[in-house]
Order: C-alpha cells, then sequence, then structure tokens
C-alpha cells in the first residue's frame, strides 16, 4: 500500500480537523468526497508533509515521514497541488515549472524535457512562456498539476483540482487522472461526485474530520438504495444517503 | 489569423500550398508556430510522399545525433531564477537595515558620549531579513515548496546566506565608519543569525529572530546605553568567545537538521 494511514489526528487549538482516520490506498485514482469544512484539505497537508499530524501513524510509499531522510525520499517521489496556487506572477510557464522540478531534486539533465513535455502534457505548449500573471484561472490550475506531475510521482495530491475549471477542460483533466491512476497512487479531494464518478477506481467520504465510507462509486451508489436521499445522480443520492446516516 | 485553418487550407498548406497566395501561407505559417492542436493536424494532412520525406530526414537525423558526441546537460541560473522573487520579498526589510545603520552611525557621529550604536545593533541587523526569508507570508508558493525535498535546513542557510550577502556589507561599511574592528562588527552578528537559526528549529525561525532580538535588547544594547558604556561583550578581548558559540551554535543547528521540516514561521 502506498498510502497506510492509522487512527490520524490533526488538531489546530481546540478544533480537531482530522479526527481518528485510518486509511489505506494502493495504486489507482482514490476519490477523497465530503461537504466544506470536512477535513479533506487538511488529511491532503498532512499526506503531503506540509503539517505534521497531531497523533496518529502514517506511512507513504513504504516509508516514514517523521524521519527526515525517509521523509526526503517521500517528497522526491510525491506531487502536490494545493487548493490555492501560490505563485510568482514574475515566472514563465516553464521557469515555474522548472523551478518545481528542481526543487523535487531531478537530475539537472532530465529537466528541461520533463518541463516541456509535461506543459505540452496539461495542453500549456503555447503558453509556456507566457508569464504567470497573465494566465487565466484555469490555465493556472494547468500550471498547478503541471508542477505536481513532472517528476512523474509515485504519489499524486490533489486539492479540489477542478474548481475553476470548464467544462471541456474537467473533461480533459479526468482522462488524465485515469492515465495518472495507472502507475501511481492518485488521491483527489473534491466535492464534485461526478469527478469521482468518472475518474475514481475507489471513493473515501469524509465529514466533520472523519471518513464515514470507504468503497467503490458503485458501492456508494447503493448506499441510496431504499432511502429517500435527496441528490440528482445515484452517486449524488449515495453521498446524501451515507452523510445523513453518519449525522444522525 | 485569429480562427483555426480548415483541414482543406492545411492539406493545400501541407502539399506545397498550390492555391493559396502568399498572405494565406503566411496566415497559416504563423498560426501553426503557436497552435499545437493545428500543427497536429498538418502532422495528419501530410500526403504520402512528404511522409517519406519526413521519415527520411527524421532517421538520417536520428543517426548523425546517435554518432555525434553525448548532449551536454544544460545547467539552468536556477539560483538566479529561484531568489529573483526572495529580492523584492525582502528589500524592504534589507532597505529598513540599511537606513538603521545609517542612523546609527549618524548617532555615533554626533553623540560621542555613548557607546557605538553601530557595534550594539550590528548583532541584530540580520534577523529581520532571516525571519523573512523563511516565512510563509513573504513566500507566495510556501504551500507548494513545503512539499518538495530542498525544504530544509539547506533551504534556510541558502536563503540566510542571500540575506549576509546584503548585510554583511552593509556592517562592514559601518564598522569601517566607527573605526571598530571589523570582528568585533561581524562576529556578533554571525553569532546571532546562528543562534536565530539553531533556536528556529524548536520555535521557528520568526519567533526565534524576535526572542533573539529581544534579548540581546534586554541583555546588552539597553544597560550599555542606560551605563554609556560599552558592554563587556563587545569589547575585543570577547572575540574568540564570539567564534566559539558561533561554531557551537552551527553544529547544534546541523545536528537537529531534521527540525527543519517545512517553509513556516513556525518550524
Amino acid at each position: 500500500m502506498n498510502v497506510e494511514i492509522t487512527d490520524l489526528t490533526r488538531r489546530f487549538g481546540r478544533v480537531r480537523a482530522v479526527a481518528g482516520v485510518s486509511l489505506q490506498a494502493g495504486p489507482g485514482v482514490l476519490g477523497l468526497l465530503g461537504p466544506n469544512g470536512a477535513g479533506k484539505t487538511t488529511l491532503l497537508r498532512t499526506l503531503a508533509t506540509v503539517i505534521s499530524p497531531s497523533s496518529g501513524r502514517i506511512r507513504l510509499l513504504g516509508r516514514d515521514p517523521g524521519a527526515h531522510r525517509q521523509r526526503r525520499e517521500i517528497r522526491r517521489r510525491l506531487g502536490y497541488v494545493p487548493q490555492n496556487l501560490g505563485y510568482y506572477p514574475g515566472f514563465t510557464v516553464v521557469e515555474f515549472v522548472e523551478y518545481f522540478a528542481l526543487l523535487k531534486e531531478m537530475p539537472p539533465a532530465t529537466v528541461s524535457r520533463a518541463v516541456a513535455s509535461t506543459v505540452e502534457r496539461v495542453g500549456l505548449g503555447d503558453k509556456a512562456t507566457a508569464k504567470l500573471r497573465t494566465l487565466s484561472g484555469g490555465m493556472l490550475r494547468r500550471v498547478a498539476i503541471a508542477q505536481g506531475i513532472v517528476n512523474e510521482p509515485e504519489l499524486l495530491l490533489l486539492d479540489e483540482p477542478t474548481a475553476g475549471l470548464d467544462p471541456e477542460l474537467r473533461v480533459e483533466f479526468r482522462a488524465l487522472l485515469r492515465e495518472l491512476g495507472q502507475r501511481a497512487t492518485v488521491v483527489v479531494s473534491t466535492h464534485l461526485v461526478e469527478d469521482v464518478g468518472s475518474a475514481c477506481a475507489r471513493v473515501a467520504l469524509m465529514d466533520r474530520g472523519r471518513v464515514v465510507f470507504h468503497g467503490t462509486p458503485a458501492e456508494l451508489s447503493a448506499r441510496a438504495e431504499g432511502t429517500n436521499a435527496a441528490g440528482d445522480a445515484p452517486l449524488e443520492r449515495g453521498y446524501s444517503a451515507v452523510l445523513a446516516e453518519s449525522r444522525s | 489569423m485569429t480562427t483555426h485553418p480548415t483541414l482543406a487550407v492545411l492539406a493545400r498548406y501541407a502539399d506545397g500550398g498550390p492555391g493559396l497566395d502568399d498572405a494565406a501561407v503566411w496566415s497559416v505559417e504563423v498560426h501553426l508556430e503557436t497552435c499545437a492542436d493545428c500543427r497536429a493536424r498538418l502532422a495528419g494532412s501530410t500526403t504520402g510522399p512528404t511522409r517519406a520525406l519526413l521519415e527520411r530526414v527524421a532517421a538520417g537525423l536520428d543517426r548523425g545525433i546517435a554518432a555525434g558526441p553525448p548532449p551536454q546537460p544544460v545547467r539552468r541560473p536556477w539560483s538566479a531564477l529561484h531568489r529573483r522573487w526572495l529580492v523584492w520579498a525582502l528589500l524592504p526589510w534589507l532597505t529598513m537595515t540599511a537606513g538603521v545603520l545609517g542612523c546609527a552611525l549618524l548617532l555615533d557621529s554626533l553623540q560621542t558620549a555613548l557607546p557605538s550604536l553601530v557595534l550594539l545593533l550590528a548583532p541584530v541587523a540580520p534577523l529581520p531579513g532571516v525571519a523573512v526569508a523563511w516565512s510563509r507570508r513573504a513566500d507566495p508558493a510556501w504551500e507548494l515548496i513545503a512539499g518538495t525535498p530542498a525544504t530544509g535546513l539547506t533551504m534556510l542557510l541558502r536563503r540566510t546566506a542571500a540575506v549576509l550577502g546584503v548585510v554583511v556589507p552593509l556592517l562592514a561599511l559601518a564598522g569601517a565608519g566607527t573605526g571598530a574592528s571589523l570582528a568585533l562588527v561581524l562576529l556578533p552578528a554571525l553569532t546571532c543569525t546562528a543562534a536565530t537559526i539553531a533556536l528556529g528549529g524548536l520555535t521557528g525561525v520568526r519567533r526565534a529572530a524576535i526572542a533573539v532580538g529581544a534579548v540581546w535588547a534586554g541583555a546588552v544594547v539597553l544597560p550599555g546605553i542606560a551605563d554609556a558604556e560599552l558592554p563587556v561583550v563587545l569589547r575585543p578581548g570577547s572575540i574568540p568567545l564570539w567564534a566559539l558559540a558561533t561554531a557551537a551554535l552551527v553544529a547544534v543547528a546541523g545536528a537537529r537538521v531534521g527540525d527543519y521540516r517545512r517553509l513556516s514561521s513556525y518550524n
């Protein structure tokens, strides 16, 4: 298993953003669903080694992120796309992706080719030399994704990656997710159930810091059977049914 | 050309442009330079003889590349690249540091009864810059950077070196103006910087800078001004102790390399 989480808790003062989560994920795309404030972003940041857990145990790619050397090995093999991309407005697309390729300690001889192919892969080939300040929100999302995948990560963490993308780009992005999931473990946080239905082999549903469902999208849809759960599609109804059950 | 050329136009262009005037050919070429989709469509529009010619050229190029010397890795000036944003983030703080040292130098020349303000302030002069260089507030991409293997003590030291690269010459200039020993101006500054980094592994660099600055102000600057006398720790005999302290603090920071987990205000 590339992601092994046992009884993970993360507190911010008195608030428990993640409250005793246990989860495992192997290669493929795992969708992390849940309402706003469910703890998805905190869980992803913890997996990205950006913040440390308050308690519990994590192993990523068979290594312990609490140990300095192992954490460094994990980070070399990690791709992380946060919800809000912080960027340097004066950098071009290529410079930004290249900067992160170097920070990920890719061999310098491979960086130029990897950056060029990644920029093409996310559909920004014709914007390669454009300054980031001149790009639209959707293009910036693609830049964020490019820096996340430039090192061909074994573990890719994406926080609301389709937010701000138009429908055509969302469809393209889901195809990219499926492709990436064939070689790596991809954990994608979203509140759009259609993302999960079309791209994810497994889904974990979080609510109030806990994982209240973990299974396949079909199993989530089946949870709505025999209930009056609200929703326009089977997955949405399953989502609503599980949330209602966990809150009752 | 603002719209994509039709398949028929692309096919004629691929055949050498029969039926297309110069302006149309030029428009297609300009469009192709910026449109990956149309380049792909053009590749699909090439005729058999053209494709065969391209394949012969590609095969010839491959043979030439294989027979030639291996490509040299391109060395990008990435240190300059990654520091570009840092320069702008640090500029106000470094300007302030230069201003404070300038004022201290001016007061030294006007008020000779007090101990040298340059000597009293020099040890804490690099601290604002070091705190800002390792702060999530100053780095818009901190969250992305925090998840990379380069984050840690090495990056902190690299950014500290960028700050010292500006502050040390300023201190040397100001120190020369006072006539004090260069070692007495620079060594305490390096010690306080090393203390900030060593303590920063536990408390975060920003808090460490504030703590070191406060301790220095309370224990050395204020008593020095109150007594109108240069404190013992800033007299020439203290130089070896400052050197030892700097070495010890650097060793402490090196031994706790795992504590510098991420770029943030806290750790």
